[in-house]
């Protein structure tokens, strides 16, 4: 194990003897995450094993157009090392919310980072980047963002976009989007990037993708939108706990009405979990606590593409296109009445214009049934 | 008055008319089940949720039928390989001068409702597909290939065989979930829309012409007059017998 001189180069679990915890509660700790991420038992070894003996990765995490709720939502992580351990660690090197340091001293140490570890260090990204007016709209330290962004990707090993906003562009991207607010992973596209959608990530989410990168020595499992498949592969709906009312068809009519006090599901009052796919209804939030659903509030779909674009909360119909409110069964309804006049004014104007020709017909066939002997 | 003569043609194959009522039976129930899926009735019931699984059955019914319309559309492209001249995917393109010019005439003699100056029964009736009715099976087999796409789309994340897991990446490709969704809805919108029309014209064309047409995907005849058949060539009379 390497020497402590520098502090940067300490091993988790140096750290965590540091700051007063034994090696019971780094073992609990490691069980308790390797649980989230979804590996096997068998694993547990090899995490307890790389968080004792390889110096930390240092981390960089930069915010821009964002509401911290990531950040929130990730010291609010359910087990205390995540807390102390991880985020104090990454404080040491640089963001903004958190840090001690600031002004030129923080700016200094960033860049001390990033020299010192280029190509090894891991890029946390929290917000979206403003693209319109040359990236105006989000300026720290009277850089751009975007100039920010660039420079710190460059020698990052990887990206984490953390969020919505960093993954989709969340609120600020929505119509009309007036700062052009851009995700990550449509900016930088030379660095392998993780998303974490969601507003906020649930805290376990992050911390257990931080763990798995540090663990592992590489990204975790990816989907086709760029997120970590142990915890993005099931929608909210299939691991819900109402679930069985949804398959029973019992259903919330309004949220004042008997079924939302017996607990049955929020489909018909816009739930978007059919649709959404996150670990909400396994891990749920604050400690396991509660989570939207099970709070009596159905899924917004924050962790869904643009789904500040996609219609009401409170009702499963999407609005598409300019503000307009009717609904596709609206238009169904009133084309389909259209076809049924259209249908009848032909019914009736085909007996009119096919008259002699069906005449002839009848006529013909009259004749042929006469003729026809028994 | 001078009556016709006629013939019977055999037009619709058995695996054609096959693959006609399994795809009306399955869009059948899709339709309804789907709509269902969207906008489920409020049943008011006492029964615990441990005792129902009615909601679970209409999607499973969906599923089902959703496999049914999906394997017959292979079958009916097959057949339009090795079908006979009514069934070959070349009806179903007729935009050459040709088909151009019939679909103008169809228009002008089934939906606008104008005569010809003398009738020309070569151009009004038809033995196999008018060249409007092939557009809209054309148009309706893109259709079909869009609720696949989405159908199987949002039925991937749930799935373990590999058929609907192929289907993973369209959510994302098209925008999300919802995105789908609303793609898949209003697509089931325009599979109402077809199935009136087809049902109307099936009847008009019927009781206008008197050829069997509705029989005839029952039957597989149609009646055609006797000038029609090459009397001459044994081997076309045997075709058509």
């Amino acid at each position: 194990m390497e020497q402590q001189e520098n502090k940067n180069n300490e091993t988790y679990y140096e750290s965590v003897v540091r700051q007063g915890y034994d090696r019971r509660d780094f073992l609990k700790f490691v069980a308790f995450i390797g649980a989230y991420m979804g590996v096997e038992s068998t694993s547990l070894g090899q995490i307890a094993k790389t968080l004792a003996t390889k110096p930390r990765l240092p981390v960089i995490w930069e915010h821009f157009q964002e509401c911290t709720c990531c950040s929130e939502s990730f010291i609010r992580s359910d087990h205390p090392i995540v807390a102390d351990i991880i985020l104090d660690k990454i404080s040491l090197d640089y963001t903004l919310t958190l840090m001690a340091a600031s002004g030129h001293q923080a700016e200094a140490a960033k860049k001390a980072t990033m020299d010192k570890y280029k190509g090894e260090y891991i890029l946390c990204v929290e917000g979206s980047v403003p693209l319109g007016d040359d990236g105006n709209y989000c300026c720290i330290g009277g850089r751009s963002a975007i100039d920010i962004l660039k420079e710190s990707a460059a020698g990052a090993k990887a990206i984490i976009a953390w969020g919505s906003c960093a993954t989709t562009g969340c609120v600020q991207a929505a119509k009309p989007n007036p700062t052009g607010a851009t995700p990550i992973d449509q900016i930088i596209t030379d660095k392998p990037i993780i998303n974490v959608p969601g507003c906020p990530p649930i805290g376990e989410v992050m911390a257990g993708i931080i763990v798995h990168v540090v663990a592992f020595d590489r990204l975790p499992e990816l989907d086709g939108a760029g997120r970590p498949k142990s915890f993005y592969s099931k929608r909210v709906h299939d691991s819900c706990y109402r679930r069985p009312y949804f398959d029973a068809g019992l259903f919330v009519e309004n949220f004042d009405d008997e079924n939302a006090k017996k607990g049955y599901c929020l489909y018909k009052v816009g739930c978007k979990g059919p649709t959404t796919y996150n670990a909400c209804g396994n891990i749920k939030w604050n400690g396991g606590v509660s989570y939207p659903i099970q709070s009596g509030h159905g899924c917004l779909g924050c962790s869904a593409k643009n789904f500040w674009d996609a219609g009401s909360f409170y009702s499963r119909e999407q609005a598409m296109g300019g503000g307009v409110e009717s609904d596709s069964d609206t238009l169904g309804k009133v084309v389909l009445g259209a076809v049924a006049t259209g249908i009848g004014a032909h019914a009736v104007l085909s007996n009119v214009s096919k008259r002699k020709e069906l005449t002839r017909r009848i006529e013909a066939g009259q004749e042929n049934e006469q003729k026809i002997k028994e | 008055m001078k009556t016709r003569d006629y013939k019977r043609a055999y037009v619709w194959q058995l695996a054609v008319r096959i693959f006609h009522w399994a795809n009306a039976l399955s869009i059948t129930l899709l339709i309804i089940t789907g709509y269902l899926i969207a906008h489920p009735p409020a049943i008011r019931s006492t029964a615990e949720a441990s005792t129902q699984f009615w909601f679970g059955y209409i999607r499973e019914i969906h599923f089902m039928s959703a496999y049914l319309m999906f394997a017959v559309l292979f079958l009916r492209l097959y057949y339009a390989i090795v079908g006979n001249k009514y069934a070959n995917w070349k009806v179903f393109v007729p935009f050459n001068k040709k088909g151009l010019t019939g679909i103008w005439h169809t228009i002008k003699h089934d939906v606008l409702l104008l005569n010809d100056k003398e009738y020309n029964y070569k151009d009004s009736v038809h033995v196999g597909h008018n060249n409007v009715a092939a557009v809209s099976y054309l148009a309706m087999f893109f259709m079909a290939i869009i609720m696949i796409f989405t159908g199987f789309g949002m039925y991937a994340a749930n799935a373990t065989w590999f058929l609907p897991k192929m289907f993973a990446w369209v959510p994302e490709f098209f925008g999300g979930d919802m995105n789908i969704r609303w793609i898949h809805h209003i697509t089931m919108w325009a599979f109402i829309l077809f199935v009136v029309v087809h049902v109307y014209l099936v009847f008009y064309h019927d009781w206008l012409e008197g050829h069997g047409e509705s029989s005839s995907m029952i039957s597989g005849y149609k009646f055609v007059r006797t000038e029609r058949v090459a009397e001459a060539n044994d081997n076309t009379e045997n075709a058509v017998k």
